[in-house]
């Protein structure tokens, strides 16, 4: 095949997709309020067929995409799951099952390794049992998470745990990696949760404190230094408290894509975010065509969007201007310097925001949940 | 219950010319044809391999020991075979360091 890059004639490069995220669904056991899902989750109704998802994953592959994650809501849910992993490995993808662990049973899980499957993450929302199954809202979670982690050992099946952090688990941040190594997991990813859509509604409840969060960089830093070769530890950092942003999903529609559980397909699974964008649905657009034509994929690639500060920052290749999301978020206007950058005028009332909600009583959570149907009385 | 599995303790492991390694059953070496490239796939990890790190990557199968395999590639690309030790070392440590590689100890079994 030919070597897959495509110049434009503003001569912006678009790179062939190296992964996929694929969100199978969002129905999940667990309520964690700072859930990647957006806020508006999507009905079971409108989830793609299996046969649907077949095809994502055939014209993913021929894209040129290598690794897919097949993600939810808690991707388990969907009985198809084996099929759709049989056929990912037959097309030679490298599947990732990212699952929240409490909905697999061992039979279950033995067909998903029988049919290829490559890689497990199970997510933690504690080291501590009764704090992690607090945060994710769900009885006996922790116990079921440990078991799936168990099975996953005796069959040889390599473990990452993936543990969000924030002010309600900061402080078990030694017990959470001593609880990876205890579980022989060969990766674990401590992710400072990142605030968008469930997060930035829960910003006060999860952010910490500075001095929390550079403790907490120490410890991941002595860490990855006494277990160089025995886990792989990748930290997701705080951006709030960072100098520079982040280099978000590796630039726009640069690396990765999304696909959601009805067929929409995102260079981000915040994108939706984003006014003024339409995203196509994989039912009516091929992969190629959205990948490479669609505007809302061609909206934020190059520089040529950029303002200032970001148009003549040497670090513009770098980090791409941080986050789009944020930046709306944040500042209303997508096409700012993510405000986490300490050049952008808005970065100092940011700091400031995080640093008094760090320092101020969290309010209680609002649960990741589907919006309630109007009662038929009312 | 989980706490009822005793894992060894892990260590890094160190690399040497009596070595006989062999990638871990989750890492696999891929032909990317879209980008006409090997690749190392792992979790989150995709490690581009150049042509002739994919040909130490072949001949390391758990039986031969990399000063064995130094031996061969010294014949087969008419080198220095202390050099291509030295390198293939290098390259397997690398891939350790990673996670990626585990040793066949030849009194296994």
């Amino acid at each position: 095949m030919q070597n897959e890059m495509i110049e434009r004639p503003d001569a912006i490069r678009i790179e062939a997709p190296e992964g996929l995220l694929a969100e199978l669904t969002h129905r999940c056991p667990l309520q964690c309020p700072y859930c990647s899902n957006p806020l508006e989750l999507e009905r079971p109704t409108t989830e793609l067929s299996t046969a649907e998802w077949k095809s994502v994953f055939s014209q993913a592959a021929e894209l040129g995409v290598l690794q897919i994650h097949l993600s939810g809501g808690e991707p388990t849910l969907r009985p198809d799951l084996e099929e759709i992993v049989a056929h990912t490995s037959g097309l030679g993808l490298y599947s990732n099952l990212i699952t929240a662990g409490v909905t697999l049973d061992r039979a279950r899980l033995e067909r998903l390794v029988d049919a290829g499957l490559d890689h497990v993450q199970i997510s933690f929302q504690d080291a501590d049992a009764e704090n992690c199954n607090r945060i994710g809202a769900i009885k006996g979670g922790f116990d079921k998470k440990m078991r799936l982690a168990g099975w996953l050992a005796e069959l040889g099946v390599p473990l990452t745990v993936n543990a969000p952090l924030h002010r309600q688990n900061i402080h078990n941040l030694e017990a959470i990696l001593a609880l990876a190594e205890q579980l022989g997991a060969i990766r674990i990813e401590v992710a400072h949760v990142q605030y968008y859509g469930w997060a930035l509604k829960n910003r006060a409840a999860l952010m910490p404190t500075y001095e929390q969060t550079i403790r907490s960089v120490e410890i991941v830093e002595a860490a990855m230094e006494r277990l160089k070769g025995v886990m792989t530890i990748d930290l997701v950092v705080p951006d709030y408290y960072a100098l520079t942003p982040k280099p978000c999903m590796g630039g726009w529609a640069k690396r990765f894509f999304n696909v959601t559980p009805s067929g929409k397909m995102l260079p981000c699974h915040a994108a939706e975010s984003l006014p003024g964008l339409r995203f196509d649905n994989v039912r009516d657009r091929s992969l190629r065509d959205i990948w490479y034509d669609s505007d809302a994929f061609n909206a934020y690639r190059g520089a040529a969007w950029m303002r200032e500060p970001c148009r003549s920052c040497d670090r513009r290749e770098i980090d791409f201007g941080g986050c789009r999301c944020q930046a709306f978020a944040l500042t209303g206007e997508a096409a700012n310097t993510d405000p986490v950058c300490t050049k952008s005028p808005f970065n100092a009332q940011i700091a400031a925001a995080a640093e008094r909600e760090a320092g101020e009583a969290p309010p209680p959570f609002v649960w990741r949940r589907f919006q309630k149907a109007p009662a038929l009385s009312d | 219950m989980m706490a009822e599995r005793a894992h060894m303790p892990r260590r890094r492991l160190l690399i040497g010319e009596d070595t006989r390694p062999v990638l871990k059953r989750f890492v696999r070496l891929h032909h990317d044809s879209v980008r006409s490239r090997w690749v190392l796939l792992a979790p989150e990890r995709v490690v581009e391999v150049d042509d002739i790190a994919v040909d130490v990557l072949n001949r390391c199968d758990g039986g031969r020991s990399l000063a064995q395999i130094a031996d061969a590639l010294a014949t087969d690309y008419d080198a220095p075979c202390a050099r291509i030790l030295a390198d293939i070392i290098g390259l397997v440590q690398d891939l350790a360091d990673k996670g990626y590689i585990k040793d066949n100890p030849v009194d296994a079994e």
